[in-house]
């Protein structure tokens, strides 16, 4: 007899795993960036180039899981978390992998270098921004308990917390941002006007990486409080 | 009646094969919250199905049985032709038998209640008339086809929702799972008793009261939960800081609580399903034996074994390769889940069957789930399937009722 018939075909697949898979992948590309960074501070433009093609595998990769996940997503899915948030998770996720591929793609194009006063700070602000990315992956990790004990009790306040450590680390890479922005401005004078606009552009996008992280986890508190 | 064992002989084989075709197809469903947890082995489980689901037919399947035999066809109309209804029941039998051959090779979710009914009503309705049909009858096993999903699912909400609320909500869910799992233990063990000795034993010949019924199911309850919490304390405990064992060890105690689950399920799905193979059998044997259609004695224990045996060899010849199937395909129902589904579940069924009403297993099992689902308790149900179960009985009775319209008109010419 046919398998078919039985009731096995209501389980749908789980969100949870594709989700935390993509997010697996999208903090990669963010942890490769001081590498390709401190390639790119002594000119080593090849060995930039090479950690910059990575990135850009895994943001493909990234997008790939991302499609998966919508195809497999069906609005008749019923799920104890809303799918809207499940699918603006993703998309949000994802942009950190895209913010990564960007900077690394201003930087190489203009062989920009960021100049070595600015350095230390910069290298600071961009640790704090992937530390971001790394306290959102960590949270989103949590979902498996978050499924199994259904979204209250200990579980749930677990990951509220970590939600709120995230916050404070971003609250620290804005401040990191206002100090590397003042080093620039210090010295913005004896630079090309343009690389400096271009500069500014980049420590943006870096900051941008903690944001993202933190609109991550501010989904994330809304899934589970439904 | 000069056909009267030819008669008997046919009835018995019709209601084999259905019941052969029950155990290979429907148990599955039955089981599916068991299996799907992974909590017992398949070969457990069908061990479990083999012996639960012949106790459940034989000590639980009267009411259910009699419904079908005498509830729905007004027998009265038919005291001067008796073989009418004999070839009504054979006919019903076939049609059922055939629909769900159909059914099962297409991939259609068809429910064997819904076939079966839909058979007795579609032959006396039409081959005899639209007056030989108690309507009332007829309007109440519908309705319980919309209220046992329903129930089932409230029931599943609450349990579940009890389950998040006292273990799984906790910071050390192994703590609490160790000392309220036998609870729930003594909680099944005590009601599928109470249910059986109270509703039951009386198809059989034992009569009790109340107050016996109520300390033998106590009784009963503490053993099992005895037994259980034996088996939970020779699982190793493990600290709560260790989280990625936690919940698999929490899981493992409700793997103890989903054995009995399984047990019940497989005696709730004995217990009302046998009754659509058997019922028609056991009208076709009270009439051929008196000749008439005025005999009101019990169903007759040996139609009840039969049923019970079908089920079984179904079972052992197929029905472990679709158990199998459909225990790889669920990985969503843990034991916690699975309990929560599977008691609500095997309450609802078990309760319809002390009422003599027949409802589906499969529309119940799936109210079950979507119960814990509501209660956040599964990932993903696909509600597209969900809908086709449901809407399937929209063709299943009309299907049931004409295939047994032609095989009655068939039967009537050939025999009669």
């Amino acid at each position: 007899m046919n398998p078919n018939s039985s009731i096995s075909r209501i389980f749908g697949r789980s969100p949870v795993e594709p989700l935390q898979k993509h997010f697996t992948k999208v903090a990669k590309c963010a942890r490769k960036l001081p590498k390709f960074f401190k390639a790119s501070f002594v000119g080593d433009w090849d060995k930039a180039a090479q950690q910059r093609e990575k990135i850009v595998v895994l943001e493909h990769a990234a997008d790939e899981l991302k499609r998966e996940l919508r195809l497999n997503l069906p609005r008749s899915l019923f799920m104890p978390v809303n799918r809207s948030d499940v699918l603006e998770m993703i998309s949000r996720q994802d942009r950190i992998a895209n913010r990564s591929k960007d900077i690394t793609g201003l930087i190489i194009g203009r062989r920009l270098a960021v100049p070595e006063s600015v350095q230390p700070s910069y290298l600071a602000l961009l640790s704090r921004s992937i530390d971001a990315v790394e306290q959102a992956r960590r949270s989103v990790q949590e979902l498996d308990d978050l499924f199994h004990s259904g979204f209250r009790g200990a579980g749930a306040e677990n990951v509220m917390k970590m939600t709120d450590q995230l916050s404070d680390i971003e609250d620290d890479s804005d401040a990191l941002q206002i100090k590397v922005r003042n080093h620039l401005f210090e010295i913005e004078e004896q630079l090309a006007p343009v690389n400096v606009m271009f500069l500014y552009r980049v420590f943006d996008l870096t900051g941008d990486l903690g944001n993202i992280a933190q609109r991550v986890g501010s989904r994330l508190h809304l899934m589970i409080a439904r | 009646m000069e056909l009267a064992i030819l008669f008997i002989v046919l009835a018995a084989l019709f209601g084999l094969f259905m019941a052969w075709g029950i155990g290979a197809n429907d148990v599955a469903n039955a089981m599916a919250p068991s299996v799907g947890s992974k909590a017992i082995t398949i070969k457990q489980a069908i061990l479990i199905a083999a012996v639960f689901e012949f106790a459940g037919a034989v000590l639980a399947g009267g009411g259910v049985t009699s419904t079908i035999r005498r509830g729905i066809v007004d027998s009265s109309l038919l005291s001067g032709q008796p073989e009418l209804l004999v070839f009504g029941m054979l006919a019903a039998l076939l049609a059922a038998g055939v629909w769900l051959l159909v059914a099962s090779r297409f991939g259609w979710p068809v429910s064997t209640t819904h076939t079966i009914i839909g058979a007795v009503v579609g032959f006396a309705a039409i081959g005899i008339g639209v007056h030989a049909v108690h309507w009332p009858m007829v309007a109440r096993i519908a309705m319980s086809w919309i209220v046992s999903p329903v129930l089932a699912g409230a029931i599943a909400w609450v349990l579940f929702r009890s389950v998040q609320w006292l273990i799984l909500e906790r910071s050390d869910p192994l703590h609490y799972a160790r000392r309220y799992v036998p609870g729930y233990i003594f909680l099944t063990g005590f009601f599928m008793t109470l249910v059986t000795v109270m509703k039951g034993l009386g198809h059989i010949g034992i009569n009790i009261s109340n107050a016996q019924a109520y300390a033998v199911a106590v009784l009963f309850g503490l053993v099992v939960a005895a037994i259980g919490t034996l088996f939970i304390r020779r699982i190793p405990y493990q600290e709560a800081d260790k989280k990625e064992f936690h919940f698999v060890t929490v899981e493992r105690i409700f793997g103890v609580l989903m054995v009995i689950t399984a047990c019940a399920m497989a005696f709730a799905h004995g217990s009302n399903d046998v009754a659509n193979a058997v019922g028609p059998v056991a009208a076709v044997v009270s009439v051929a034996r008196s000749g008439d259609v005025t005999q009101e004695a019990i169903v007759p224990i040996w139609i009840l074994v039969l049923g019970g045996i079908g089920i079984v060899l179904g079972l052992a010849t197929y029905g472990h390769r679709v158990i199998a199937t459909v225990g790889q395909n669920i990985t969503a129902l843990t034991p916690s889940r699975g309990f929560a589904a599977g008691l609500a579940a095997a309450a609802t069924i078990v309760l319809a069957s002390g009422t003599g009403l027949p409802i589906s297993t499969t529309h119940t099992v799936v109210g079950a789930i979507l119960g814990v689902g509501l209660a956040r308790g599964i990932a993903a149900i696909n509600l597209r399937v969900v809908g086709g179960i449901f809407m399937s009985w929209i063709i299943t009775v009309p299907a049931g009722a004409v295939l047994s319209v032609l095989f009655f008109m068939l039967l009537r010419w050939l025999l009669g």
